[in-house]
């Protein structure tokens, strides 16, 4: 069985300060890890290798900085690491990001691939999604549980707002793993070791993947971002003691005051 | 000359940060408290490759330096200097003497499973009457032909009764003094070979420090370790290295009473603002943190010698003395910027500078570090 785990270099977004002056996020200094929910998702990978032999490969599109997620997930079991580097890459918004993970996909062997259900700088939870269009496989998102016996299908358990689905899908597919559902293994002292001393990561550029060029970086982005900004602090609001009628009738009549309704 | 970690050695502290964060903060009150051995820690340690980081891989272990197994050391203790001494006696006291000075067969025979976790390591020279004056050991070792006879008692041994493999000193031959005194490998379940008292401690009252008691204990004529007579040589070098263990515990010790110190007095507020923002806890703070990494320094500074098979053994001895009365110091002034709360079981300073206490004392009082320093000094 060959697994391929997609894991993205983000900023620890639990280190992150805000600028009381300009509201702006203060990223100097915020140290890099690899997306909780990708790390989830190799776990995953690494429970299919300790039961059936499955060959972990992991992959990242990013910055060469974007190495030191990849040495992590060898250090935590994974066997082979790419990095998917090029000029041609950047200012990729998720369409952009999902061609060319998709495009570097087609050169390697998968029965699976893995992905995190969302990274925590973007939020965007398209790229698996995205990726799995591409190669028109079957996908699974939000996947917090599995069931899986070495043979042609898996059974996943989908989690929803308000409950989950149990879903059985035919491999090769793509699932989006939920960070929640799966702990991640500590590293060892000699994967660590290993990962330095003895293991490569591979260097793809763009020329290295099957995907049109087009489709790549800001050229294939139509993401257009038109302004951004820092969410305004909320004032206190108003409490109100009331009876339910009472409550609608001042919800209905504070939102036709808005215009909302 | 580089002061920086490699990217491997800052992944390495990735990790055992993690480790010590998730699996042992959360216990080191409970240790403490109810002065249990935390034996599902150890056997966690053993399967991450934590309890070999310095053996060699075609021994079972991890093929590391012994920079990364300070840092072990030091993050473990940071959380629970219990969980710290444990690896460190492990490490310094049994494995290593068997590292340099074992045959290929002792070697082969216990490296491999203490490397692993399987079988935990411990050492024993003090005696009741040889402390410091280690010299004058009073365990004897008499040739029996096929095997040796033990006979004597060995006191406050770290890793007691949990522990498989004791590297033991006993005299061999009285009239030679130091000369005669020879190390030996003893099994736990060797004939005549028990645990007696378990000793009740002010600090790092989940290790077990306990007595070992030979009563005609017979040990296969192998075991002996390293040449017959160089058994104090064996024990003093197997100390040096020991040091830089104690020293990392001790500064782990200082660092996690920093780390509590410097969110309590975030948090606590008196005369209308944190006591962060008082100009006296800002310079004592200061200080101490000064302090620390100076001993953060001495003790990456003397890994970093015995790594490259330089003399270190002065390097080992100023980093243990430093670090240890660093860690007093740091812990004694946290208690007091917690105030009444920092002499309760509800924070963790109070414990931290109980554990502190110890290393002042053990593997080498701090008086025994100035007289190896001095002696280099004067020689």
């Amino acid at each position: 069985m060959k697994i391929v785990v997609c894991i993205k270099q983000v900023p620890d977004t639990t280190e992150i300060k805000i600028n009381p002056v300009t509201g702006t996020l203060i990223r100097d200094g915020v140290p890099s890890i690899m997306n909780p929910d990708d790390k989830g998702g190799l776990e995953v990978a690494l429970q299919l290798k300790d039961q059936f032999n499955a060959h972990v490969t992991v992959i990242t599109m990013g910055p060469p900085q974007a190495e030191a997620i990849l040495r992590e997930a060898l250090a935590m079991g994974a066997d082979r690491a790419i990095l998917l580097t090029d000029r041609k890459f950047a200012g990729a918004d998720t369409l952009a990001t999902s061609n060319a993970l998709a495009g570097a996909l087609r050169v390697i062997e998968h029965d699976l691939i893995i992905t995190g259900r969302q990274a925590i700088d973007g939020d965007t939870a398209q790229v698996g999604p995205q990726i799995a269009e591409h190669l028109h496989l079957p996908q699974v998102s939000y996947v917090a549980g599995f069931e899986y016996d070495g043979k042609n299908t898996m059974q996943v358990k989908k989690e929803n707002e308000d409950g989950y689905q149990l879903l059985e899908v035919q491999l090769p597919a793509v699932l989006t793993v939920l960070a929640s559902a799966f702990k991640p293994r500590y590293m060892t002292v000699a994967g660590i070791i290993n990962a330095y001393d003895a293991q490569e990561i591979e260097i793809w550029t763009a020329d290295k993947i099957d995907v049109d060029e087009n489709k790549l970086g800001l050229n294939g982005s139509p993401t257009r971002v038109k302004r951004s900004f820092t969410k305004a602090q909320k004032t206190a609001g108003e409490v109100f003691d009331l009876t339910p009628e009472e409550s609608v009738n001042l919800i209905v009549a504070k939102l036709k005051e808005k215009f909302i309704i | 000359m580089d002061f920086s970690l490699s990217k491997k050695e800052e992944l390495f502290l990735q990790m055992i940060r993690e480790f010590a964060e998730n699996e042992v903060k959360p216990l080191a009150a409970e240790v403490d408290d109810e002065e249990r051995f935390p034996m599902e820690t150890v056997q966690k340690l053993g399967k991450l490759g934590v309890l070999g980081i310095p053996v060699p891989v075609q021994y079972g272990g991890q093929g590391g330096n012994n920079l990364m197994y300070g840092m072990a050391v030091e993050e473990l203790s940071r959380a629970c200097a219990t969980t710290g001494v444990i690896v460190s006696a492990h490490t310094s006291l049994c494995m290593a003497p068997i590292m340099e000075n074992g045959t290929e067969e002792q070697k082969m025979k216990y490296l491999p499973k203490l490397a692993t976790g399987e079988w935990l390591g411990a050492f024993g020279l003090t005696e009741p009457n040889a402390g410091t004056d280690a010299a004058m050991q009073q365990t004897t070792a008499v040739d029996a032909g096929d095997k040796w006879i033990l006979n004597g008692s060995k006191i406050f041994i770290t890793n007691a009764g949990y522990a498989h493999v004791y590297i033991v000193m006993a005299m061999t031959d009285k009239t030679k003094g130091t000369k005669g005194i020879s190390a030996f490998i003893v099994e736990k379940g060797m004939k005549g070979f028990s645990i007696g008292k378990k000793e009740k401690k002010m600090g790092i009252r989940g290790s077990a420090t306990c007595e070992l008691i030979f009563e005609n204990c017979e040990v296969p004529k192998e075991n002996l370790l390293g040449e017959l007579g160089k058994g104090f040589s064996i024990a003093m070098k197997t100390l040096d290295g020991g040091r830089i263990g104690i020293a990392a515990q001790a500064l782990g010790i200082a660092q996690g009473a920093m780390d509590a110190t410097i969110k309590y007095t975030k948090e606590r507020k008196q005369f209308g603002k944190a006591i962060a923002q008082f100009q006296n806890t800002q310079f004592q703070m200061a200080d101490l943190e000064t302090k620390v990494q100076a001993a953060r320094l001495l003790v990456r500074s003397a890994s970093y010698k015995k790594d490259m098979k330089l003399p270190y053994s002065a390097d080992a001895a100023m980093a243990k003395l430093f670090a240890a009365e660093t860690a007093m110091e740091v812990t004694t002034k946290c208690v007091q910027f917690h105030g009444g709360y920092g002499y309760t079981r509800e924070y963790p300073v109070e414990r931290m500078m109980r554990d502190a206490k110890i290393t002042e004392i053990y593997e080498g009082t701090s008086e025994v570090q100035r007289m190896v320093i001095a002696g280099k000094l004067f020689k």
